[in-house]
């Protein structure tokens, strides 16, 4: 039953966090990617370099349960799936989670997407036996470094787990500090805007 | 308004260790199997059964790995992973009537879409269903997706993370770049 409330009030507050930075708003995600407006990127660095030095910090000082890593297997499928995910998740603005969210916060479109998730992840189980004998679904757990109590290999085992994993998230917090507003070049300015034009971006909480 | 990305990042942050110091990292996209094993058994009860010995497994090759864990969880959807996914939801839904909605404008369509390909509902609803499927194809590939794999993986210094978001970033910048040459 604690288990319950827990994924209650974990799973809410990542929902409202992720509708609250921008991530359930798919203007922001594709002005990511197309490197016009890296604030949600600044934003995703600096949350996992904190969720990194917090975990791997409490592991060391005997605050958090070492057994509550759960690293997941690296192999090839991971390459190809992650170049599958990043071009469906450009096109829509949405990934798995924030899909969701953004469907629960009003998006039709997300709602939709949501739909094709379901059929996605449907053909992948009917599937799942193909990619099996091709051999590229199963690999080794690995983490950087070896932490203390995990049941995990490191790809170095002769570094210590735990600092090198706080190195790795203070290294992904100053990323987030030093990665610029935009990495494309501003176009040239517009001849004329649009009557209305800048009342309906800020609608869409563009000029915020 | 949303949250100035110091402040976000930190509240992100913080519910990603909140997440890992009390129950285990955040991940979503398995989720999307097993309402669809809970569906799939609703038509075909047979799909997923238990043991003699109360393991679960299921005649879907898929369901039935890991010792029948998704099997499992198809059978009883009051767990963790599933009930964070549907509270994720709710935080999302409560988050955004607060904020009084999406604006009207964007409902249907976001204004990068609209800007580049016109008001059609039907484009944009084909190109987000398509999208669904290839990204939680992938994800499936991939074991993980973006909150799994990227956020709760790099956080871990997983392996598979770092070549996760190396593979999502490599197809996603080109991706966007080709797709939203208008900027709004």
């Amino acid at each position: 039953m604690s288990t319950i409330i827990l994924a209650l009030v974990i799973g809410a507050a990542f929902g409202a966090v992720l509708d609250r930075v921008g991530a359930t708003n798919p203007n922001y995600i594709g002005k990511m990617l197309n490197l016009t407006n890296l604030h949600l990127a600044k934003t995703i660095l600096l949350a996992i370099g904190v969720g990194s030095v917090l975990m791997f910090g409490g592991q060391m000082a005997g605050l958090v349960d070492v057994g509550h890593m759960s690293v997941k297997s690296a192999y090839t499928g991971v390459l190809i799936g992650g170049l599958l995910l990043g071009a469906g998740w450009a096109a829509s603005g949405y990934c798995p989670g924030t899909g969701l969210a953004a469907a629960a916060s009003g998006r039709r479109d997300a709602l939709v997407y949501a739909a094709g998730g379901l059929v996605g992840a449907a053909a992948y189980m009917v599937t799942y036996p193909m990619w099996k004998s091709a051999g590229i679904v199963s690999g080794k757990a690995l983490t950087l470094g070896a932490v203390p109590g995990a049941r995990y290999d490191a790809l170095l085992p002769s570094v210590s787990g735990d600092l090198i994993g706080i190195v790795a998230g203070a290294v992904l917090i100053v990323t987030a500090f030093l990665l610029p507003d935009r990495i494309t070049a501003r176009p040239a300015p517009a001849p004329a805007e649009w009557p209305g034009a800048r009342s309906q971006v800020s609608d869409f909480g563009l000029l915020d | 308004m949303i949250l100035n990305w110091k402040l976000g990042g930190l509240a992100l942050g913080l519910v990603f260790f909140a997440a890992v110091l009390l129950v285990k990292p955040i991940g979503v996209s398995t989720q999307f199997v097993i309402l669809d094993g809970i569906l799939w058994d609703a038509v075909t009860p047979e799909v997923v059964t238990q043991e003699a010995d109360g393991a679960y497994t299921s005649s879907n090759a898929y369901l039935a790995k890991s010792g029948g864990k998704y099997a499992k969880s198809v059978a009883n959807p009051v767990n963790y992973s599933f009930i964070f996914v549907l509270a994720m939801m709710l935080g999302a839904f409560a988050s955004s009537f607060l904020r009084k909605g999406v604006p009207a404008g964007e409902k249907i369509m976001p204004a990068i879409w609209r800007a580049n390909y016109g008001d059609s509902t039907a484009k944009r609803f084909i190109l987000a269903f398509a999208s669904g499927f290839v990204v939680l194809y992938g994800a499936r590939l991939a074991g993980g997706c973006t909150s799994g794999h990227m956020m709760s993986g790099m956080m871990q210094t997983a392996i598979s993370g770092y070549i996760f978001a190396a593979g999502a970033f490599a197809a996603a910048v080109p991706t966007a770049l080709l797709m939203f040459r208008k900027e709004i």
